[in-house]
């Protein structure tokens, strides 16, 4: 898998400098952290790709299917494993999180690269539920929201993508410029949880 | 207050956008004359009973919704995807 | 007065507290009320109006009387009802509205002017003369008003929001609750129990019956203990509900630091919750209420449940010799449980004539009232009125029952009116006035143990029907099933003050002249004499008031009707409900990948939208903004600048159908735009309004990247969702935002091309990469897009890469414009920069300009509809009189000029009759050598050359301005394409 959090890539030019540009995460210098019963980690997941299907949505399913071993997320789901996921991402759109794109997705829709664009954030532990539940104005009660859900809505004032990857794990997405406050927010609930003991 | 979005299911009302009258979606021809662009724009009924709104699904899916309530007792009666409802139209 | 062997309270766990300096002894499960009064403390507060000694009237959240502050400085809290605040080591309380202490308050002199002071009082007097109400009434009135005050201070407490939902919300968890619960429970269904209380059970902790073969607080107990082990229960102690809302929504109020003294490392002080439920059942009880006689707010006279609650649950009996007065059975138990206890009662009267009682060992009077009592900060004595005269009773505690008020007000707050009862002389809920929610109990007008137990169990049935669960068979357990009779007693008569509404001392005889002076409906009296306003709104006094009310009108109680109940039930504070949202919680900060570079070079930060962006980058030996930034401004006009211009949003659009699209929402053309060419365009609202501005390139045959200005980001995402939803869903084009996969820098100036041939693996020329240009580009070994497009009028580039790489391309991109006699620069130089050549921002397109107003009239196809088009077109909207960009200079004594002044004509005064326009932008031209601007003018096309007067009434600045072109630098625009 790529790991964005420490590549960097150096070229030599005809004059003969090397000039690097060092790659950052979003959430650098900012995570883990951990307070009382919940855990927050930054998630290196690969390439994040949109894929917005037009025209035929089979033509993009069945091509997503065959290059990538996972079927097109309904909305609210997601499909295939870590480290190879596809998340519903909002109408008409899933985000493929860890692969490069195959290029036979190309032919059936909209395919674009945002693996820069999100900050993708893993909330964990026994807290994790009671964390989000400040946060969330969704339904995320475990007989609601099963692992392998995963919908659009906010956190706070941001708009987010939650998946739940296990009974007590969360993968959170939020606009990169706002991993900051998505920091701020958590660690604030996650405080205001853990006092209650 | 909740909406129940036809693609993300029950949510809460601040996951919305609020637009307007659901007359949007009937945009007049550029030739339909003044009176016709001008309802279009700016008349609105103020009823009190059902109305037909468009809410934005801005924290949410994205998509445009036609809410048919009720001004007087607020129950939210019917919520259709916006694209459905112009789809049927033509 | 402590009464062995009674309570619920914890007597192996003592706690010290204090009451205005003093130091007092209580136990843990104790209340500030319950401990004052084991301490034979009864005086706790000063009335609002005219500062009479109060004690506590109540032992719930209703109380009226009993406010004190919590807290020192910062913290304080005030109006803090010591009915509701629990006893923790260490608790500092002090009583209120009393100066200079609660023995002897100055202000109680207001009380013999009360003949003064009556209802009205405030809006007859503060009338004339009108120039005295600033001057004099509103510092009077201010500083007489309020009860207790904030400490003055920022508060650092934390508070907390947080979302909840259920199946099934119970509100209250006395017998009904508890059994609605448990039903559910067993049942499977998702329940949350909410409580305002520490301990759950209601009356049952605070009641001598029993529940089968054990008392009703031990049967609580173990109804509770089953359901906190359920894992589809949540319990919820210490949470009011404090309002119903629509769609299944409540409003609930946990507090949950109040009780420990805990404070900041995050723990909230209070939650504020919104619980979404699919069914709720309202079991909210009763609250009982006083009677109004002469003197009947004297510290020791509290309400008869009053009294057994601090007997039964707090082991306190408020008197040593204790009366009791009503007009219903209930309140005898009152006298009975305390006789039990060992407490002296010294009379129970009842106002019925064919009362009886059972087991009394002390006086009983029937057919008699308490018509006044005596005592001057404590209660000593009763008069009672019988058929054979009045005589006194000495007694240092009065308990009083006019019967019970159910609490509906849950059931009101979706604009519904309760139903009156002649059969309990209360109201009660009107069925189906909140969707989804059934009423149960004692709020439903059941009185008795049994019935409550019964109705809770009915309503979730009701409620597991509608969620489709099939109920489990949960047994009812035995208990009391004495019927609840009562004969109306309102006000006794006689003369003397009769109050009604403690708090705000209002009296019977207030609300009388309300109704001789004409203020007959409810809601004018409630205004006319304050009755209702006070923290308790009403909740003790409101029925009682409009009895008074309905008998001086002549009408009945339901014709009178009652106010409106509204949210919340009881206060909240607003900490719990902006919960969050202060200081950096507000809104969300948005960080470009450069903004710590910015940090690093000493930028000040400017907001923009919810993006950071730097207003200039100072160097050592500036003294102020200005050499920065026309340092800066130089930079791009003769070397080369660098600035970030990530913010600006970025829309990916793709499919066969984006060109018409695009086509659509812009005024101008791109299906006719080359691949590999940007465009600028322009797009308006549906009214003829200008939208938004940007570039817009066409990367492939299908392909396009849309920009936004920062501000109109997320504005023109949700407008192309409308047109690709609403208006043409049949289109086959979709689009991302791409905003924050880019961080892109524009490079500007004469040098750029020199710099950017220095780190693109491809060196461009101006064949290769025109003006207008774009396309994917290798820079500094990274994939990234490379724009030729200007905002300054120069010879300039976009260099877009992926985030990860922004921050380590914005320092290269800066130290090889630095060796290059160029460098960083902020949005001042960039404002100057697009003044300076006519170029728009928001402040020019702020939602009244028109395509017309901007000059850009040509911009708008005739060979296409687009957004905007037919109305764009009406007479108003191009009127030759409307205000039109202008570009203006200083030309008068003063060389200043400022955004937001007006335009005048030479010669005119300076008002609204002559206005003639205004200033949108201004910055200092170093080209120019003066300040420059752009506006909009009256016909200002036609005007060029003209001078004219800028007034500035804010700042008090005038000049003459000269009319000018828009473009000020370069006006032939051949340094953009050199």
């Amino acid at each position: 898998m790529l790991k964005c959090a420490t590549q960097s890539l150096s070229i030599k030019k005809g004059s003969g400098y090397v000039v690097e540009l060092k790659a950052k995460t979003p959430f650098e210098g900012t995570l883990p952290l951990t307070i009382g019963q919940a855990k927050l980690t930054e998630l290196d997941v690969g390439h994040l790709t949109s894929l917005s299907p037009l025209g035929d949505e089979k033509a993009m399913a069945t091509a997503l299917e065959k290059a990538h071993g996972m079927a097109l997320p309904k909305p609210n789901r997601s499909t295939g494993k870590e480290g190879a996921r596809c998340i519903w991402f909002g109408r008409g759109e899933a985000l493929l999180m860890g692969p490069a794109p195959d290029a036979s997705l190309y032919k059936h829709g909209a395919v674009v690269d945002i693996s820069d664009a999100w900050s993708v954030a893993l909330l964990e532990g026994p807290a994790a539920d009671d964390v989000l539940a400040r946060l969330v104005p969704a339904d995320l009660r475990d007989s609601q929201f099963k692992r392998g859900h995963s919908i659009r809505t906010q956190v706070f004032h941001m708009a987010a993508s939650i998946t739940r990857l296990g009974p007590e794990k969360f993968m959170i997405l939020v606009f990169r410029s706002m991993a900051g406050t998505l920091v701020h927010d958590l660690k604030a609930a996650m405080a205001a949880v853990a006092s209650r003991g | 207050m909740r909406i129940e979005c036809p693609i993300c299911g029950s949510r809460d009302r601040r996951e919305f956008y609020y637009q307007g009258a659901a007359v949007a979606l009937d945009r007049p021809a550029p030739d339909a004359g003044e009176a016709a662009w001008d309802s279009y724009v700016h008349l609105r009924e103020n009823p009190a009973g059902e109305t037909r709104d468009l809410w934005h699904h801005e924290g949410g899916c994205g998509s445009w919704l036609v809410v048919t309530r009720d001004t007087v007792t607020h129950a939210v009666h019917k919520v259709e995807l916006a694209s459905d409802v112009k789809g049927a139209m033509s | 007065m402590r009464i062995d062997g009674k309570g619920l309270i914890d007597r192996s766990k003592p706690l010290s507290f204090s009451f205005d300096g003093k130091s007092y002894r209580g136990f843990a499960g104790d209340t500030v009320a319950s401990a004052l009064l084991a301490n034979e403390v009864k005086l706790m507060g000063r009335s609002f109006k005219y500062h009479r000694p109060r004690g506590a009237l109540t032992a719930g959240s209703e109380e009226p009387n009993a406010l004190i502050t919590v807290g020192k400085g910062a913290q304080q809290d005030p109006n803090v009802r010591a009915t509701v605040q629990e006893l923790y080591e260490g608790l500092v309380t002090r009583s209120q509205n009393a100066w200079p202490s609660l023995d002897f308050d100055v202000m109680a002199v207001n009380d013999l002017a009360a003949p003064f002071l009556g209802a009205g009082f405030y809006y007859k007097t503060f009338m004339w003369p009108k120039k005295f109400w600033e001057a004099v009434y509103e510092p009077i009135i201010r500083n007489a008003a309020g009860l207790g005050a904030l400490g003055g201070a920022t508060n650092e407490d934390d508070y907390e929001r947080a979302y909840a939902y259920c199946d099934l919300l119970v509100i209250g968890a006395g017998p009904t609750g508890l059994m609605a619960a448990l039903t559910a429970a067993r049942s499977g269904a998702d329940v949350i129990l909410a409580d305002e209380d520490a301990v759950m059970g209601g009356r049952l902790n605070a009641e001598t019956g029993k529940i089968g073969h054990q008392s009703g607080a031990a049967w609580a107990a173990e109804v509770l203990a089953e359901l906190g082990a359920m894992d589809n229960v949540r319990l919820m102690t210490r949470t009011t509900v404090t309002g119903a809302y629509d769609g299944g929504m409540y409003g609930a109020l946990e507090r949950v630091n109040h009780h420990t003294g805990k404070r900041g490392g995050g723990a909230p002080m209070e939650t504020f919750w919104r619980i979404s439920t699919k069914q709720a059942i309202l079991a909210a009880g009763a609250i009982e209420r006083p009677v109004a006689f002469r003197n009947n707010d004297r510290p020791g006279i509290m309400t008869a449940s009053a009294v057994r609650s601090y007997l039964n649950r707090w082991g306190v009996s408020p008197g040593k010799s204790v009366t009791v007065f009503g007009n219903n059975d209930d309140a005898h138990r009152t006298a009975l449980d305390l006789s039990a206890a060992g407490v002296r009662v010294a009379a129970l009267i009842d106002s019925r004539h064919d009362a009886a009682i059972e087991g009394a060992d002390f006086p009983v009077y029937t057919g008699a009232e308490v018509c006044n009592t005596g005592g001057r900060k404590e209660l000593e004595s009763i008069t009672i009125r019988t058929t054979s005269g009045e005589q006194s009773i000495q007694t240092d505690c009065l308990a009083m029952s006019g019967g019970w008020n159910p609490t509906v007000h849950l059931t009101c707050h979706m604009n519904g009116r309760p139903t009156w009862r002649p059969d309990i002389q209360a109201f009660v809920p009107t069925e189906g006035m909140i969707p989804d929610m059934t009423v149960a109990g004692a709020c439903n007008g059941t009185f008795s143990t049994h019935g409550c137990l019964q109705d809770g169990a009915e309503a979730a049935k009701t409620a597991l029907a509608a969620l489709g669960k099939k109920p489990a068979d949960v047994a009812l357990p035995e208990a009391e099933d004495a019927p609840y009779t009562l004969s109306p007693l309102w006000a006794v008569a006689g003369k003397g003050r009769a109050w009604l509404d403690f708090q705000n001392d209002v009296s019977v005889k207030d609300v009388k002249q309300a109704a001789t002076e004409n203020f007959r409906s409810v809601e004018h009296m409630k205004r006319y004499t304050t009755q209702g306003m006070a923290t308790d709104q009403g909740k003790n006094s409101n029925v009682g008031a409009l009895a008074v009310l309905a008998d001086a009108t002549g009408r009945g109680i339901p014709e009178t009707g009652t106010t409106t109940f509204r949210p919340p039930y009881s206060p909240v504070a607003i900490a719990a409900m902006g919960a969050g949202a202060q200081g950096k919680g507000f809104a969300p900060q948005r960080m470009t990948t450069s903004h710590k570079a910015s940090l690093r070079m000493n930028a000040p930060m400017i907001e923009a939208g919810l993006w950071y962006r730097p207003s200039y980058f100072p160097k050592s030996g500036e003294t102020n903004w200005r050499q920065s930034c026309d340092r800066e401004v130089g930079y791009v006009r003769n070397a080369v600048g660098v600035c970030d211009v990530s913010t600006l949003g970025k829309i990916d659009i793709q499919g066969p159908d984006a060109a018409a699209l695009l086509d659509f929402c812009y005024t101008n053309m791109f299906s006719t735009l080359k691949e590999g060419r940007v465009r600028y365009g322009l797009m308006l609202r549906e009214d003829g309004y200008v939208l938004d501005d940007g570039t817009c390139a066409r990367l492939g045959e299908n392909h396009y990247v849309m920009t936004t200005t920062t501000a109109a980001a997320g504005l023109v995402m949700r407008h192309l969702d409308f047109v690709t939803q609403c208006l043409h869903p049949e289109w086959q084009v979709s689009f991302t935002s791409v905003t924050e996969q880019w961080a892109q820098f524009a490079v500007a100036g004469p040098k750029s091309r020199e710099l950017l041939n220095r780190l693109l693996e491809t060196e461009i020329d101006n064949e290769s990469w025109p003006f207008m240009a774009c396309g994917p580009a290798k820079i500094s070994g990274v994939d990234g897009r490379l724009f030729r497009i200007s905002f300054s009028g120069e010879h300039a580039y976009e260099v877009a890469v992926p985030a990860r790489y922004g921050a380590a391309l914005f320092d290269l991109l800066v130290e090889r414009a630095n060796q290059m006699g160029g460098g960083a620069y902020g949005m001042e130089a960039l404002n100057v920069l697009r003044i300076e050549k006519g170029f728009l921002t928001h402040a020019e397109i702020e939602g009244r300009a028109t395509a017309f107003d901007i000059g850009m009239q040509g911009m708008m196809s005739q060979k296409k509809d687009f957004i905007g088009k037919t109305m764009a077109a009406r007479p108003g909207l191009v009127d030759e009189d409307r205000p039109q960009l202008v570009g203006l200079k200083p030309v008068g004594a003063v060389k200043k000029l400022t955004a937001g002044a007006q335009l005048y004509p030479q010669g005119a005064d300076a008002v609204a009759n002559n206005l003639e326009g205004h200033i949108s932008s201004v910055g200092f031209s170093p080209d120019v050598g003066t300040f420059i601007g752009m506006g909009f003018l009256k016909r200002g096309r036609d005007r060029m050359g003209e001078v004219i007067r800028m007034v500035d009434h804010v700042r008090g600045l005038e000049t003459d301005v000269e009319v000018c072109n828009t473009v000020f630098v370069d006006q032939e625009g051949e340094r953009v394409r050199g």
